[in-house]
């Protein structure tokens, strides 16, 4: 017998369920969507009926069809073709007129009758004709210059209509009609939008914002007429104007109704489905009366919601894709909560929750600056955001939206919510920022390749940061680069564990780190790796943090890996772009002698230092030294390292104080110079820049410092900690107002060490202080409210007395070929020597 | 294919990198906690920066300039960079390292990663 291999398999009968979609809108195309992205395809064969004869479409970017600044096929979602390539029967142009739910059928306009296993109904909404005389030509026609703004159709209808006609009268001041008076504006046309109600998009904003609002739309010269009723339209053949309810009339040639959509809910109403304002649901999107129905978006009511935006149906579309298909069968969906954010006929807008407060004890905090146009509002209940409006000036809307979502903590000074007060950046929210706008500003790192990242998989920050190195220099840009991400990831971002990590290869927070270290006595960065790291494996990025850490924990019982140090500290310099040095030596306060400045400018010359430079630390910088050459350059020097490559305590900048200056009330140098012999070195999280100044003018900055001291008249020092004016700029918060330089000199070094202990690695004190908040660390370090304050002065007091000077090593290096060069083919230094000014 | 003796191994400490003329050629040799040998061409191909320099772990270098990580097994780049020359090095009996030359580099060739010789290296000096 033969076997014919190439017969063909007798074509099986198709055993999948019928899954039929009625409405190819945003929300039935998604929904089929997300049924298709969870296998549904295997489980399911699909059919879609959709009466407008399009593929699916972005519904929202319809005034920017009309306004001219979107071409038709631009806001395409799915065309025509996209049904049969992904195995989807389209009934395209066919409107379903009929459920029999018992038979399980669908008749369709064109005679069609499929057969059903689930059903979903997403009929959408329609605009909404209010009943005007003179609006019909009969009970299907408009009177020709009528149009709704609904569909394509309706879009394309205008565009025919305005070029050769001269005013519009758009009745309905919400979101819609003031897009379609901007968008017919266009056209060279004279726009009027007439307004029932006091104020504009009132369903959205208060009335002050209203008003606001029309003072901005009036600027762009569309003519808004509210607590206007609308009584007739007028002409026969056309178009020619409008009555209002005081009888008066307006000339016009088209009229553009705007004033509400309502549900598509007839269908569903004579397939018996319960309806009220639309069609009801449970938590999985089934009307309550079949469970083989389901309905989304528009039409659907659930717990008494109806919602017309985009965000909720995208939610529904998921639960009901998860419920459907058997991918998560307890999937349930609790409602939305709406955060719009807009562009209203040019006008920025974003409102989300309560528009007004409800309740006796609720917040309000209200900004209003007409001139401008710019209104803010937000509502707290029990410490939540539940409201907020940003009219004009959105830049705060990433924070808000994130803070309405998720519940998070708010700023005590609640007008933080409305304004960025000395915060990076402050002008931009995430979404605000241009594709191409620069948000690392180190790395070159632009809005649009962050988006790019998360979009192309990336679902956390930490991972965006490793592969876009967003994030990855200063630092200042952390908080922005994660307000992107969770914007680009529409809040989806997934929270990395390892973010709350000390270090990226231990899996432990830094205070159960600290407990782990202490407990099993490790010493050394290999025994920790070992002890805590999965699997012991080592991490090099994990290496400068842990050696800091555990230098800070036992001092000189630190077992000291070379291995474990970044090169800075290895070779005891700041490596520069060329891989040569630079070699700061301590200047206590500041202060020199015309004996030092000898020492360095003869070994600037004896070692032909290209670039010989003051720094904002008030020392002097000597740079482009060759890594073989520094043993010697200390030993020439014969001074102290001054610790200008370290996360560690790095300087004390002063000014003249009370010995010389006519207006200093204390003697700022010898305090400066006192804290900086003290904690001279100290490894801590971030380097720590301080400051004393002899009085309020602050000449040496001490406002801006990580511990400033500023003396005041009687005698008296004012501390303050978190400042900061570099990559940040911050004002330092007041710790305390002592009466000693001895007091200053025990509170800096007790904060310090509460901020060596506490804070996350790389964590600069101006985030610290204000993540752990002032109030707290004044009960802990100037009140002792935890009774800590001895053992931190202890502790503080070990690492003083470990300090030893690292420019020692010059006699005899640590390791072998500690000084070597790395780049042996190189001439060094690169860097030009830059010739006396 | 050359071979190149560059002294004792202990000559490097562990966990460590040192730079070596090979050849005419900068090489970065690591001795890695535990003892095996890694060698990497020297200079980081972002910004030219001295990788013998740099901190590793089992798996990578991490350039002391701007952060950059690569493979020491491959020469491939943890964040969007160019690959390393990768080079064969071993301890012979007597301690002494030897490395050959020339270096590997692996290159995206159609989304396929492949391993070529780089035929720049080809001629040996030693």
């Amino acid at each position: 017998m033969t076997m014919t291999l190439t017969a063909p398999e007798p074509t099986r009968p198709d055993t999948r369920s019928r899954l039929v979609v009625i409405g190819n809108g945003m929300a039935g195309a998604r929904a089929v969507e997300e049924v298709l992205a969870r296998g549904g395809g295997d489980l399911f064969a699909v059919e879609v009926f959709g009466e407008e004869p399009y593929g699916n479409y972005n519904r929202i970017l319809l005034s920017e069809v009309l306004a001219g600044n979107a071409a038709t096929e631009e806001i395409y979602l799915n065309p025509v073709e996209w049904y049969a390539e992904h195995g989807v029967t389209f009934h395209c142009g066919v409107r379903v007129v009929r459920v029999d739910r018992f038979a399980k059928l669908v008749y369709g306009n064109d005679g069609s009758i499929v057969r059903y296993d689930k059903l979903v109904i997403a009929t959408g909404s329609r605009s909404f004709f209010p009943p005007l005389e003179g609006m019909w030509q009969d009970l299907k026609t408009l009177t020709p210059g009528v149009f709704g703004f609904r569909g394509l159709d309706d879009t394309a209808e205008m565009m025919r209509h305005a070029p050769d006609h001269d005013v519009a009268v758009v009745i309905g001041g919400g979101l819609l009609g003031l897009e379609a008076a901007r968008g017919l504006q266009n056209y060279g046309m004279t726009t009027h939008v007439v307004h029932a109600a006091p104020t504009l998009m009132n369903q959205q904003l208060d009335a002050q914002a209203g008003r606001i609002l029309q003072r901005s739309v009036e600027k762009l010269g569309i003519t808004v007429h509210c607590n206007v009723r609308t009584t007739a339209v007028l002409g026969e053949e056309k178009v020619t104007g409008v009555r209002f309810g005081d009888g008066s009339a307006l000339d016009c040639d088209m009229v553009v109704m705007t004033a509400g959509i309502r549900p598509n809910v007839e269908l569903a109403r004579r397939a018996g489905l319960t309806v009220e304002r639309a069609i009801v649901v449970d938590d999985q999107l089934r009307s309550v009366d079949d469970d083989d129905v389901y309905v989304v978006g528009e039409c659907a009511q659930h717990r008494g919601q109806v919602y017309g935006l985009v965000a909720p149906l995208w939610e529904q579309a998921g639960v009901l894709a998860d419920h459907l298909t058997g991918v998560n069968p307890r999937a349930s969906y609790h409602g939305s909560r709406v955060a719009t954010k807009l562009k209203v006929a040019g006008v920025d807008v974003a409102a989300m929750g309560l528009k007004e407060p409800e309740h006796e004890d609720d917040e309000f905090v209200q900004f209003s600056e007409p001139r401008r146009g710019v209104y803010k509002t937000v509502i707290v209940r029990g410490g939540k955001l539940v409201g907020a409006t940003l009219l004009g000036d959105v830049s705060k809307v990433a924070f808000l939206t994130q803070a309405f979502d998720r519940g998070l903590p708010l700023p005590e000074e609640r007008i933080k919510l409305l304004f960025d007060i000395g915060g990076p950046s402050p002008e931009v929210g995430a979404a605000e920022l241009a594709d191409d706008a620069q948000v690392c500003n180190c790395n070159g790192v632009t809005k649009g390749q962050l988006v790019a990242c998360v979009r192309g998989g990336e679902h956390t920050v930490s991972g965006v940061m490793n592969a876009t190195r967003a994030g990855k220099g200063c630092g200042s840009c952390k908080s922005l680069v994660k307000d992107v991400c969770e914007w680009a990831a529409g809040g989806a971002v997934e929270q990395d564990p390892s973010e709350r990590w000390y270090v990226p290869g231990v899996p432990l927070e830094k205070a159960e780190l600290m407990a782990a270290i202490r407990e099993r006595e490790l010493k050394s960065v290999s025994a920790v790796f070992a002890a805590l790291a999965p699997e012991g494996k080592e991490d090099a990025g994990s290496k400068m943090a842990l050696a800091s850490l555990l230098r800070t924990m036992w001092n000189d019982e630190y077992v000291d890996e070379r291995d474990a140090r970044f090169v800075n500290d290895r070779v005891h310099a700041n490596i520069q772009r060329d891989g040569t040095f630079s070699v700061v030596p301590q200047m206590k306060g500041g202060v020199t002698t015309p004996e030092q400045l000898r020492t360095i400018a003869d070994v600037a010359d004896k070692y032909a230092v290209p670039l010989v430079k003051v720094t904002g630390g008030q020392r002097i910088d000597l740079l482009g030294v060759r890594k073989e050459d520094l043993p010697k350059v200390w030993a020439d020097l014969g001074m102290p390292s001054g610790y200008a490559y370290g996360k560690s305590f790095r300087t004390v900048k002063t000014c003249v104080g009370s010995d010389f200056c006519r207006f200093g009330v204390g003697d700022s140098t010898a305090l400066g110079i006192a804290i900086e012999d003290r904690y001279k070195g100290l490894d801590s999280p971030a380097k720590m820049k301080l400051a004393v100044a002899g009085c309020p003018r602050n000449c040496s900055e001490a406002l801006v410092k990580d511990v400033g001291a500023v003396a005041v008249e009687g005698g008296r020092w004012e501390v303050y900690v978190g400042g900061a004016a570099g990559a940040h700029v911050r004002k330092g918060d007041l710790l305390a107002t002592v009466d000693t330089p001895e007091e200053v000199v025990t509170l800096t070094g007790r904060f310090m060490q509460y901020y060596r202990e506490n804070a996350d690695w790389l964590e600069r004190t101006y985030s610290f202080v204000p993540r752990v908040g002032i109030e707290h660390l004044r009960a802990v370090i100037v009140d002792d409210s935890e009774g800590i304050a001895a053992d931190l002065d202890r502790r503080m007091q070990e690492s003083v007395d470990a300090y030893k000077d690292p420019w020692l090593e010059a006699g005899q290096p640590a390791t072998p070929g500690q000084f070597r060069t790395s780049l042996p083919l190189v001439e060094l230094p690169q860097v030009p020597v830059r010739p006396a000014p | 294919m050359s071979t190149h003796v560059l002294g004792p191994a202990e000559a490097i400490p562990e966990g460590e990198g040192r730079a070596f003329v090979v050849g005419g050629e900068q090489v970065a040799v690591f001795r890695l906690r535990g003892g095996a040998l890694r060698a990497v061409q020297a200079q980081c191909p972002h910004r030219g920066g001295p990788l013998a320099d740099g901190l590793v772990d089992a798996e990578v270098v991490v350039c002391p300039l701007h952060g950059y990580a690569y493979e020491l097994a491959d020469g491939c780049a943890r964040s969007g960079a160019g690959a390393l020359l990768v080079y064969d090095v071993e301890a012979d009996p007597a301690g002494q390292l030897v490395v050959r030359l020339p270096g590997r580099r692996v290159e995206e060739v159609g989304g396929a990663a492949q391993a070529r010789l780089e035929d720049a290296f080809a001629e040996p000096v030693a």
